[in-house]
């Protein structure tokens, strides 16, 4: 990692935050969306993003919310089906995990814990598995059918979070306070990177995603490591920026990428862009 | 980085890769099925809904509700009258479920049922059509010592401000004893048309309402179900299952008992 504070050798002379920015508009926007509603009357959007209501007549379902009360027994109504069909719809064209990127509002907490810890140059990493969410899914869905109800939903940060700066948060902000410090102190971008059930759902949907980042210019990549310092997933980056040499093509296939676009914003050379799954061949220049 | 990727790609059965790896998905699983256990313990535990929390029309019975709510606010929305509000973490209701307190803000009864409406899974049950067959808990006078109708006065705002008037709330005659020359008029609850809206607790003039909506699990009773009520039987089988006049064995006193 000591790559990372070496100068890249390509100079500086790019903005880097087009897309960082771009995201926090998103989330600020989805949000705002939300509070449009109940603080001037502006009925955009109704509920929140465990199901809501646009302009009246679009319904949306959280996907994993949904699974949570048909493990519980319950068959819910077409409304929440449709719902749910129309989220893992967008979803498999933008990218699962574009959820996480750009809609989540933990995602925000999560970031300024690693800003923070990266400031601070914390080095404790105890770290669970990166299939760790995949298990607590699959645990909560379990939990769900045996107690007959949607027990996640109690706790679950990111809905407590969305629903509490809408509807009042309580004590819901010792959630959100723990997540916080759980990725500051115990594990870097532990909570969305290892152990959140939905967006493990989301990585699940993405898994076939249109929309993806590429890293069709990796053979200008200088190995700054900037990408992978930057990266909430960086396990993702490895095959398709260094597999040129293994017949691996250029598509950021990963379904754990949120593409959240940084690598694109930090990468002098210009190595990533966005663009589709499709046409993932070997680039014929050398 | 992910540790599967940088193990060979295939590890033989003893390999201390795929030893560490068994080991590190081992107790990922155990973890996992932890916190789990300790999710649905707490969730377990912090279902039971205090009785002044009361649920939107159409709500499921809770066990069921708390597996079909998603805890959207929908409902919240839908409701013209700022009635029902979403559970924060912290509050003794299920975190994010909805719920109102009759004596702050009761439900208005609206005709097409808003917020049931507003339902998008069904934990607001779409069979209840007709506002009326409502049983969102029910009103009970619970203080007969406070009651102002009780003490023989003419208060009778509960009875008033009924949706159903005359038909959830009744004011039954009674002797009053007291003076020996008035009458009591009792607000009597009838479970057949009371819908739990909380009108009357909203109203009841005391400091604390005399009158109170609980949930139906709490303000009912259950008979025995070998428990048959005679009239009853009488009015469906059109007259009586026995003999209007019994004969019954005559039992004469002793000789020279009356002495």
């Amino acid at each position: 990692m000591t790559a990372a504070i070496l100068p890249s050798a390509t100079a500086r002379t790019r903005w880097r935050w087009k897309w960082l920015l771009l995201r926090r508009l998103s989330q600020a926007g989805v949000l705002g969306l939300f509070l449009l509603g109940p603080w001037a009357g502006i009925w955009v959007v109704k509920g929140n993003l465990s199901s809501s209501l646009v302009l009246d007549v679009l319904p949306l379902t959280d996907p994993f919310v949904l699974l949570q009360v048909i493990a519980s027994g319950h068959r819910p109504e077409a409304t929440a089906l449709l719902g749910a069909a129309i989220v893992v719809a967008c979803y498999l064209l933008l990218g699962g995990r574009a959820y996480c990127g750009w809609v989540c509002p933990v995602n925000v907490v999560t970031d300024a814990a690693a800003w923070l810890r990266e400031r601070l140059g914390l080095r404790t990493r105890a770290r669970p598995l990166r299939s760790a969410r995949y298990w607590l899914l699959g645990v909560l869905l379990a939990a769900s059918a045996l107690a007959g109800a949607t027990v996640w939903e109690w706790v679950n940060p990111v809905s407590l979070l969305h629903r509490g700066l809408i509807f009042g948060l309580g004590l819901g902000w010792t959630v959100v306070l723990a997540v916080f410090l759980f990725d500051l102190l115990v594990t870097p971008r532990g909570w969305c990177g290892h152990l959140c059930p939905m967006g493990a759902t989301y990585s699940l949907i993405g898994a076939g995603s249109l929309l993806r980042v590429r890293a069709d210019g990796r053979a200008r990549c200088d190995d700054c490591m900037e990408c992978f310092r930057v990266c909430p997933e960086p396990q993702v980056l490895q095959p398709a920026l260094k597999g040129a040499a293994q017949g691996v093509g250029p598509v950021i296939t990963g379904s754990n990428c949120s593409n959240c676009g940084r690598c694109i914003d930090v990468c002098d050379p210009g190595v990533f862009r966005f663009g589709t799954r499709l046409h993932n061949k070997l680039e014929a220049s050398p | 980085m992910n540790r599967t990727q940088t193990s060979p790609p295939s590890p033989g059965p003893s390999s201390p890769a795929r030893r560490r790896l068994l080991q590190e998905v081992a107790l990922t699983a155990c973890g996992a099925a932890l916190f789990g256990g300790g999710v649905a313990l707490y969730a377990g535990a912090a279902r039971a809904l205090p009785a002044q929390a009361l649920r939107p029309p159409g709500a499921l019975a809770e066990a069921q509700f708390l597996g079909a709510c998603v805890r959207c606010g929908l409902c919240v929305r839908g409701c013209p009258y700022d009635t029902l509000r979403l559970a924060t973490l912290g509050e003794p209701v299920p975190s994010g479920t909805p719920y109102f307190v009759a004596r702050e803000v009761p439900c208005e009864m609206c005709d097409d049922i808003p917020c049931l409406q507003a339902c998008p899974t069904g934990a607001l049950d779409p069979q209840l059509t007709a506002i009326d067959d409502a049983r969102m808990g029910l009103a009970v006078l619970i203080d007969h010592e406070t009651c102002l109708n009780y003490l023989g006065l003419r208060c009778d705002v509960c009875y008033r401000v009924c949706p159903a008037l005359d038909r959830a709330i009744t004011l039954e005659p009674e002797h009053n004893a007291r003076t020996g020359r008035h009458t009591r008029f009792l607000p009597t609850v009838h479970a057949a048309a009371c819908t739990g809206c909380g009108k009357c607790e909203a109203a009841c003039v005391l400091e604390e309402a005399a009158i109170k909506v609980l949930p139906m699990q709490l303000a009912k009773g259950q008979l025995g179900r070998h428990y048959l009520l005679g009239w009853k039987e009488q009015e469906r089988a059109g007259g009586s299952l026995l003999p209007e006049m019994l004969d019954l064995p005559d039992r004469m006193p002793p000789a020279g008992a009356a002495q």
